[in-house]
């Protein structure tokens, strides 16, 4: 946030204490694709070198721990959004809709205009609040034109304001961070 | 022929085209509104970036084409000052004249004593970036002279007193139907009208754009154009387009009047290649356009004259960060597939560059002058798109952060509060106990989280609700369960 507003000194600050408290670890695992882009692609360009060994949620579980099928159950049907940074600066390419396929019961459905920003953008929401929302609202009939049930998306910044412009058109359709729908199982279900 | 000239005068006066245009998220939030305009858009940028992604899908060497292409630019911005004066000494050596212009008012001085000396009140002008950056036209007006244009997009746009709102189809916010009805009022006004019984498909206004444009070619004496690209090894400029009408404007007239960015040269024609293979795929979609006219120097029994134009590119070269913003060949790929482009529109960028090649040229180009400016680095999401097209590798999103973070030093109006929530802000992410506090509270307290937001945060809070912290946070959770 304080690095993609401009404000570099706060940012290189939070940087050094991540670095600080993440280095060390064989692997770093970051449930966001925009966080761990900040990570790997602009740390070293506030001067901080970044904790070797950091990962996006489904990098980790694709490549490092070679799993497609974690066991979880979820008997619903889902589209997912592959947000912007997952898709255009970490480029993890189709590996979340390989972990969700694999999901018992569940049921992926195709998203129209996938790789197209929710219009999100960190403070962008604030500052140009008018084509934020006008952005959000055609991702959100993208998303309604699928028919799901749950839109699914590993980043929660992207998630809470899809989801929070379809809780207030009362859209009906929850949104789920991925790792909420892997970790869901017939005794714990989500 | 004075009415026209006068009303285009009047409309938009000398350099005061884009001062005291609103900042981007006021003029944004109108375009927005516009569903007319909302409409136009999408359909027409869809379509182009359908195309281009099916044209640059089937080019096996894509990615090494863009890093080509990348790397001549910036041996070219390395070398400026040796490959500019060896295009000078080659242009003349053809029998052209060279003339620089340090920015937009000598520019234009030296183009309107150029056309005065020639004794002619009328010029036509194949589509140029760079004389609608110096606002030409406006200059020649106030110098008693017309400018044509004779682009059909740039036509459009001129015809309909209206601003350019995107680089390669400067009237991409019209529709057809909204055409036909600015070449019903306003064409009779600068030459041979619309026929009366004018439809409104596409044919049928090309027509009327060809009969109306014919005579214009036929009777002028001085043509001006800009050039996409310099060949500094011998000295030939280089114009792609789709329509040929610059082809005529190239060469009917007796005097022709190239303006020309410092940044368009290239030096070799086997560099030249790789342009030639990128640029048409970028910008209409096109595996080749269908006209490229190159010339050297002076043609026989016609006088040349280029005028290189710095205005405030040597100011961007000098910058680290954005001067890679001067490998753009304006293409337009950025803006076809940018998504605050396509809602916001052109007009909102406040500039003839819009769209995300305009939100870090413009704002570097006029060192950073007005509040416009200095919202144009954070129109956008940042989502990357753009530099995924950019067939020169210009890492936009990259420049943007720069941009911004020189506006957030320079403190300028709303950036006091702002730095203040900023730092407040990382004081609670570096301290691990603020933080739990923080959300533990935020958990017990859910039913409490507001509907509505303060302050500058009230756009959040117009179309979305927040959402209410979940009553245990992941650190809780670890706590008891790891
Ligand atoms: S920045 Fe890149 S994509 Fe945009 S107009 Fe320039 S060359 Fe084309």
């Amino acid at each position: 946030m304080h690095f993609n507003t401009g404000y570099r000194a706060d940012a290189e600050l939070l940087a050094r204490r991540v670095g600080e408290i993440f280095t060390g670890y064989d692997a770093v695992v970051m449930p966001s694709g925009s966080c761990a882009a900040m990570v790997r692609e602009w740390y070293p360009t506030l001067g901080v070198e970044p904790p070797s060994g950091v990962y996006e949620l489904s990098e980790f579980l694709v490549d490092v721990l070679g799993v497609v099928d974690v066991g979880a159950y979820f008997p619903h049907t889902v589209t997912y959004h592959p947000t912007c940074h997952s898709l255009r600066s970490l480029r993890v390419g189709t590996r979340p809709e390989k972990l969700l396929s694999a999901v018992r019961g569940l049921k992926l459905l195709p998203l129209g205009g996938a790789d197209e920003c929710c219009g999100f953008g960190g403070t962008f929401s604030v500052k140009n609040p008018a084509v934020s929302a006008a952005m959000c609202t055609d991702k959100v009939r993208n998303v309604l034109d699928t028919g799901a049930e749950v839109l699914c998306a590993a980043d929660n910044s992207c998630l809470m304001h899809i989801g929070g412009t379809m809780r207030r058109q009362r859209a009906g359709v929850r949104t789920m961070h991925l790792a909420q729908i892997l970790a869901s199982t017939e005794e714990e279900p989500a | 022929m004075t009415g026209a000239r006068a009303r285009g005068a009047g409309a938009t006066g000398v350099s005061g085209t884009f001062v005291g245009m609103p900042a981007f998220p006021i003029a944004s939030a109108k375009a927005v509104g516009d569903s007319q305009l909302r409409h136009n858009l999408h359909k027409a940028t869809h379509t182009i970036r359908g195309k281009r992604a099916a044209v640059v899908g089937e080019q096996p060497d894509w990615t090494e084409l863009r890093a080509a292409g990348a790397a001549i630019k910036n041996r070219v911005l390395r070398h400026l000052d040796v490959y500019l004066e060896q295009l000078e000494a080659a242009v003349v050596k053809a029998g052209g004249h060279v003339h620089w212009a340090a920015d937009a008012a000598e520019a234009n001085r030296i183009v309107t004593a150029l056309v005065k000396a020639t004794g002619e009140t009328e010029v036509v002008k194949v589509k140029s970036m760079a004389t609608q950056e110096i606002e030409l036209n406006e200059a020649l007006a106030d110098a008693g002279i017309t400018a044509y244009e004779t682009d059909l997009a740039e036509l459009i746009v001129q015809l309909g007193d209206d601003r350019p709102s995107h680089i390669l189809v400067p009237a991409i916010h019209r529709n057809r139907a909204e055409i036909r009805e600015i070449f019903q009022r306003s064409m009779s006004e600068w030459g041979r009208p619309a026929p009366a019984d004018l439809a409104d498909d596409p044919p049928a206004l090309a027509e009327a754009a060809r009969l109306h444009l014919r005579e214009r070619f036929l009777a002028a004496k001085v043509g001006i154009s800009g050039a996409n690209f310099a060949v500094a090894e011998t000295g030939t400029l280089v114009v792609l387009e789709s329509e040929g009408n610059g082809r005529m404007c190239l060469t009917l007239p007796e005097t022709l009047i190239s303006v020309v960015g410092i940044e368009k040269l290239v030096p070799t024609w086997q560099d030249l290649e790789v342009f030639m293979q990128t640029l048409p795929r970028s910008s209409t979609g096109e595996r080749m356009n269908p006209y490229t006219s190159m010339w050297t120097g002076a043609a026989e029994g016609q006088e040349f004259h280029l005028v290189l134009l710095d205005n405030g590119r040597t100011d961007v070269l000098a910058d680290q960060v954005g001067r890679q913003a001067l490998r753009c060949i304006r293409c337009s790929a950025c803006l076809n597939v940018c998504p605050v482009y396509e809602r916001a529109g052109g007009h909102a960028y406040g500039s003839v560059y819009p769209g995300p090649i305009g939100a870090i040229l413009t704002p570097q180009l006029r060192g950073m002058s007005s509040e416009l400016d200095e919202s144009l680095p954070y129109a956008s999401t940042l989502c990357g798109a753009c530099y995924d097209v950019c067939p020169v590798e210009i890492n936009i999103p990259e420049v943007l952060l720069d941009l911004r973070a020189k506006v957030a030093a320079a403190g300028g109006k709303g950036h006091r509060v702002e730095r203040l929530a900023m730092a407040g802000a990382r004081r609670v992410l570096e301290s691990p106990g603020l933080l739990k506090a923080g959300q533990r509270a935020a958990g017990r307290f859910r039913r409490l989280t507001p509907r509505r937001l303060p302050g500058p945060l009230a756009g959040w809070t117009d179309t979305r609700d927040i959402p209410a912290p979940p009553p245990q946070s992941f650190r809780e959770w670890w706590e008891r369960n790891r």
